[in-house]
């Protein structure tokens, strides 16, 4: 199958910035012009190493990816600068749909540099920390030769781990004071850390929060060294877990700059070891496997839904709400006439 | 599903008042809107970079440092030779009634003084943006 030729795309080769801006907007809003770009450019997608920054609402997760954009900068790919593109999502309100986006607000650094694209994008209803068309508005950027990608998801608690399974690296952002909170949240998002920020370590408490993450990190080695082989993550591949990659831990004051040379070394070398042990490609395909799922299973309802007359739906509803027929009845009597 | 509106909220200049700017965009935000906010002290290449890369319908200005004048017509330029000509903007703040036809003429579309309501500035917005939107833009 070719791809329709897609204008749009042409121009983000060409290194158009507007017209980036636009297929983001397009893709975003998942139109048509979007999907046909989105075939175009998927051939030259798969360069990027995808950051992703998590952590609860106020740890500094804007902070500290302006100024991890910055140091990129800094750094070589071995001939050119980093290209950096930033993706800050935010929360929608579940009322109105509307949001207030105001990551930028931290990221004034950023402004200026042609190297660096920042994108803010609002959550619009989606629960996982991210919203449904980040990874696609990461291709795009992946695409337009951005080969860093930070990706800022909202403030995250302790399921917000979306993240984990787009990005090639976690940064879980924490901060003192939260310590309350770690017994909580240790279950969820610590666990799929690849580095550890203590941010705000100017702040009263930073040395206890570090030891606190610390201790959390050797009873989960002692734990995953008990459960070989064992996938005690849901769909998550267990490989890393088992694998040499020690989580870092690092203390950082994002807004004076400080530590912050020291994470963007590290998601260098976190680079470095997934290339080197092949999980590079072990969670691009495990991403791209659950994408292809994810895209099936909605193309399969659509089809479906479309073939399904509407009063035997709705009969089957009621039917439902009745208590006639259980739900497991009632798929067997929507679907099995489809297959059979 | 009618389209989110994307809507750029600026402080450019020197004075550190934002209240004002956060009413309007919290306004816009309850209106359905998806609001950027910049925060303080932008120059206008600044703002006009954001709303380029955040590919934005609107752009509101607030100023209260007297400096309008000098700031608006330099953001409106920015916007159009970057190619955002239909992009909409807006000033709020204060702005003396003898300069508000020069604004006008940079191709603002609406000055709002303090006590403007912001049902009527939701509502202007909405219009401009999608007065247009019936003409052929990508």
């Amino acid at each position: 199958m070719t791809a329709s030729p897609s204008p749009l795309a042409q121009a983000v080769l060409a290194g158009d910035r507007l017209a980036l801006a636009r297929l983001l907007t397009q893709v975003e809003n998942q139109t048509r012009a979007g999907q046909d770009a989105l075939d175009a450019l998927f051939a030259r997608t798969g360069r990027a190493h995808l950051v992703g920054i998590t952590g609860a609402p106020g740890t500094g997760k804007s902070s500290l990816t302006n100024q991890l954009a910055r140091a990129l900068r800094q750094q070589s790919n071995g001939s050119s600068p980093h290209r950096v593109g930033v993706i800050a999502v935010d929360p929608s309100s579940p009322f109105t749909g509307g949001a207030l986006l105001g990551d930028r607000v931290r990221m004034r650094d950023l402004a200026g540099d042609p190297g660096i694209f920042v994108r803010s994008m609002a959550s619009r209803g989606a629960l996982g920390g991210l919203a449904r068309a980040t990874a696609a508005m990461a291709q795009v950027l992946d695409a337009a030769g951005y080969d860093m990608i930070l990706i800022e998801t909202v403030g995250a608690g302790q399921s917000e781990v979306d993240i984990a399974r787009l990005a090639h690296t976690t940064v879980v952002v924490e901060a003192p004071g939260l310590g309350d909170d770690i017994q909580a949240i240790k279950a969820g998002i610590l666990e799929i850390a690849d580095i550890l920020v203590v941010n705000k370590a100017d702040h009263p408490g930073a040395e206890n929060a570090e030891r606190a993450l610390r201790a959390m990190l050797e009873m989960a080695a002692a734990h995953w060294a008990g459960h070989h082989g064992a996938q005690s993550v849901p769909e998550m591949p267990a490989a890393d877990r088992e694998s040499g990659w020690q989580v870092p831990v690092y203390q950082t004051v994002a807004t004076q700059g400080q530590g912050s040379a020291e994470v963007c070394a590290a998601i260098l070398r976190h680079a470095a070891y997934l290339r080197e042990s092949g999980l590079w490609r072990e969670r691009e395909t495990y991403r791209l496997r659950s994408e292809l799922n994810a895209a099936l299973q909605a193309a399969l309802v659509q089809h479906w839904r479309s073939r399904v007359p509407d009063a035997l739906y709705e009969q089957t509803v009621d039917a439902l709400v009745e208590r006639s027929l259980s739900p497991s009845q009632a798929v067997r009597r929507l679907v099995e006439p489809e297959i059979l | 599903m009618e389209r989110t509106l994307r809507v750029l909220v600026a402080k450019p200049g020197l004075d550190g008042h934002d209240r004002g700017a956060k009413v309007v965009a919290r306004a816009l935000r309850d209106a359905g809107m998806e609001v950027i906010y910049t925060g303080l002290r932008q120059t206008p290449e600044m703002v006009a970079e954001a709303a380029l890369q955040e590919d934005v319908d609107a752009v509101g200005v607030s100023i209260l440092s007297g400096a309008h004048l000098a700031l608006v017509p330099r953001i409106v330029a920015l916007l159009r030779a970057n190619g955002q000509e239909n992009v909409k903007v807006f000033v709020g703040g204060i702005i003396p009634e003898q300069d508000i036809p020069t604004l006008l003429d940079a191709g603002v579309f609406a000055v709002y003084g303090p006590g403007t309501s912001t049902e009527k500035i939701v509502e202007d917005i909405r219009r401009a943006v999608t007065g247009e939107a019936a003409a052929p833009a990508v």
